[in-house]
């Protein structure tokens, strides 16, 4: 019972077992938040820190949420009101909140690999909560909660995702989690924003929205951050829309028990029209409660592999 | 001071026993004249090694290093001779701080220190530095290292003016304009642990853009630390066909591949990146064949809080004086890739040639510039040891060939390995 190691740093570092043990016991969790007594006795005596260097809703709430319902003392830190903003190093940031006894840091930081360079130097274990565009595993594990309460297995199925593949942590994490159940992805966006060697990593590079959707059992989209227009990525909204965009048309491609996904927060109309975004087969509202559950069950897991030592 | 160093073997010489006298090498005479007998045990005599493309920090970053500390690191490596590049602070731009490097050199005494002189103004890559009264100085080329010399119409420039005083142009080769802020190479891995990435074309273009120029001209170009296949495929092409375009290239980019940066610690991190194992490969075939002139280290000494941070904020560069030869030795002489007169050439007499140095020589007369290596036992690199200010080094562990028990520099010990 519990991970193999100290820290959460990304799918990278969990294997088939552990990431279906997270599962399982989100499927439990869930049923905590659904009931009108959301208190666990889980976390009593342990202390959660969440420190976010990057703006976060769902994320940084739902870990401050999971870590509260199972009975932690929790506290955050974001770089706006702390010792960052006088230029103190994230090495001194992080061992300084280690030394106060804190046994969970959970951290999102723009720069790719921070977690893994701190996790070496603290005692806490580490979860990643989104490290700049190498992994957010916490966000591929509740998609796959999302997808696993609808699969019987993950084998075969057909993940796809699309848009800014390039910049995007949620789709690395994704696609190593899923090909470790032996589920296929597929990717599609701009050229522009598809990373070089991606098909290595274990996904399909679709030539068109349509051909991306087609037959997929579930379908994900990204969002696109406007500001990319100016690094010459894309022209401009109107042609995103219109050539990367997931229209009904095409999620009518995919299998008809397919699901639309998004990561959120949502540019409406652009990577999603608002109509598709609201429609029936949209799970993106239940993908925010697995999004607690998860990260209870992540946080839950650390924590008893911590007891164990 | 008269020295003896003997039980050694003499690169290309019959002899057993080396004599110094005068700061020369000298004919045989008597031990119990000498003021010191070094017995080398066995171990081998190569002339001094020349580094034409190390970064001393000095003026302006004495905290990363100072040209005491780097010229001592150095010695220790078995180098004689180093050549600064001049993105110091105020920038090595004019005839002023040329003289001012030099007298440090002078004190320090660990080693001849030949300076580079900046290719443009304030590194700005606008307006010509004052290469000609520089050259008096002292400098023995020109560069804006670590800022390619971007302007097309200024690397002509350059290379137009800068031959009016036979003063070799060293150019970084990358247009920065198609890295897209990346921090490694852009490629498999960089995609896997989602580092922005730096293409090969990135390096391709520049040095494919420096041949046509010099080509054009007639005048030579020399590419620093080439690191890709394609860079060396145009170099050779070139060569092959008279363009007179030489190169450089770093032990790291045949002893390390990009795979290193997946543990995301910055000793892995430098400009150009680490390549592909497909580009290793590349450099050692160019190593091989003659397309490569020299091996340099671009030491770049950092310190440890620019290095022990997010990797995409760490600063760019490793030291290197101290693991050169050790690596060089091990990783393309000892399996037989190079001979160790090919390597004398890539560490020593090309450098000499290419910049006009005059070093190298160890015959009677010719100043006492050698160093003495152990080839034959193991030893742990350890990066605790280095005299260089810098810790920033991935070669911490490696279990290497060719540690250095004596470097003299003019006749005098620079350098003394302590049992």
């Amino acid at each position: 019972m519990g991970l193999k190691n100290k820290d959460l740093l990304g799918m990278k570092q969990l294997d088939k077992e552990e990431i279906l043990e997270i599962l399982d016991t989100a499927k439990t969790m869930k049923l905590v938040i659904s009931s009108g007594n959301k208190k666990t006795s889980h976390l009593q005596g342990k202390s959660v820190v969440t420190l976010f260097y990057e703006n976060s809703t769902r994320t940084r709430l739902s870990f401050e949420l999971a870590s509260k319902y199972m009975g932690s003392a929790s506290a955050n830190i974001t770089t706006s009101g702390s010792s960052v903003n006088k230029g103190e190093s994230l090495l001194d940031t992080a061992r300084t909140i280690d030394m106060m006894g804190t046994d969970i840091i959970i951290m999102r930081h723009s720069q790719s690999g921070a977690p893994h360079f701190l996790a070496p130097y603290l005692n806490a274990s580490i979860v990643n909560a989104g490290d700049g565009m190498n992994e957010h595993p916490t966000q591929a594990l509740l998609d796959m909660l999302t997808m696993y309460e609808r699969f019987d297995t993950f084998e075969g199925k057909e993940v796809a995702i699309l848009g800014d593949i390039y910049h995007s942590r949620v789709v690395r994490s994704n696609i190593i989690g899923l090909t470790k159940l032996g589920a296929k992805v597929r990717v599609y966006g701009p050229k522009t924003m598809m990373p070089i060697g991606i098909e290595e990593m274990g996904a399909y590079v679709a030539n068109s929205v349509e051909e991306c959707c087609e037959g997929a059992d579930a379908v994900m989209g990204l969002r696109v951050q406007l500001e990319r227009m100016q690094s010459s990525l894309f022209p401009s909204v109107a042609e995103y829309s219109r050539f990367y965009g997931i229209t009904k048309e095409a999620l009518d491609l995919a299998k008809p028990d397919a699901f639309l996904m998004h990561p959120g927060p949502c540019n409406h109309g652009v990577e999603i029209p608002t109509d598709v975004y609201d429609c029936e087969k949209s799970v993106i509202n239940e993908q925010v409660t697995n999004g607690v559950a998860v990260r209870m069950a992540v946080l839950y897991l650390l924590t008893a592999r911590r007891n164990s030592l | 001071m008269r020295l003896i160093v003997k039980n050694c073997k003499v690169f290309k010489k019959d002899t057993d026993t080396i004599y110094v006298e005068d700061g020369k090498f000298a004919d045989k005479f008597d031990e119990s004249k000498a003021d010191r007998v070094f017995d080398a045990k066995g171990a081998t005599v190569l002339p001094g090694l020349i580094d034409m493309h190390v970064h001393l920090r000095e003026p302006g970053y004495e905290y990363r290093e100072t040209i005491a500390t780097g010229t001592a690191a150095a010695a220790r490596g078995g180098f004689t001779a180093v050549c600064p590049m001049p993105n110091t602070d105020p920038v090595c731009d004019n005839p002023a701080v040329v003289s001012g490097i030099l007298k440090k050199a002078r004190e320090a005494g660990k080693c001849r220190v030949y300076p580079i002189g900046a290719a443009s103004k304030g590194l700005a890559g606008k307006e010509l530095a004052e290469i000609g009264l520089m050259k008096e100085a002292g400098i023995v080329a020109v560069s804006d290292d670590g800022k390619p010399i971007a302007n097309a119409g200024l690397m002509r420039k350059v290379l137009e003016y800068a031959s009016d005083f036979d003063v070799p142009v060293l150019n970084h080769c990358e247009d920065y304009s198609i890295d897209m802020e990346g921090a490694m190479n852009e490629g498999i891995v960089s995609t896997s642990i989602g580092i922005k990435g730096i293409p090969t074309a990135s390096e391709d273009i520049m040095i494919a853009r420096d041949i046509i120029i010099a080509e054009y001209l007639g005048l030579p170009t020399h590419e620093c630390h080439v690191s890709t296949k394609g860079g060396m495929r145009m170099i050779r092409e070139a060569k092959a066909r008279g363009v007179k375009v030489t190169c450089e290239t770093c032990p790291h980019y045949f002893t390390l591949t990009d795979k290193e940066c997946e543990s995301f610690d910055s000793n892995f991190k430098m400009h150009p990146p680490l390549r592909t194992e497909e580009h290793r490969q590349a450099v050692i075939e160019a190593i091989a064949d003659g397309t490569v002139d020299c091996i340099v280290t671009d030491h770049a000494p950092h310190h440890q809080d620019e290095k022990v941070i997010e990797f995409s904020l760490a600063n760019n560069g490793i030291v290197g004086l101290e693991s050169s030869f050790a690596l060089s030795y091990t990783y393309l002489v000892k399996p037989g890739i190079i001979s160790m007169e090919r390597l004398m050439d890539l560490m020593c007499y090309n450098p000499s040639k290419l910049l006009g140095l005059g070093r190298g020589g160890m015959e009677v007369g010719d100043d006492a510039d050698f160093a003495v290596f152990d080839l034959e036992n193991e030893f742990v690199f350890d990066k605790e040891k280095m005299l260089t200010k810098g810790r920033n080094t991935p070669y911490h562990g490696w279990k290497l060939y060719g540690e250095t028990m004596l470097t003299v520099m003019g006749g005098n010990i620079t350098y003394e390995k302590l049992c």
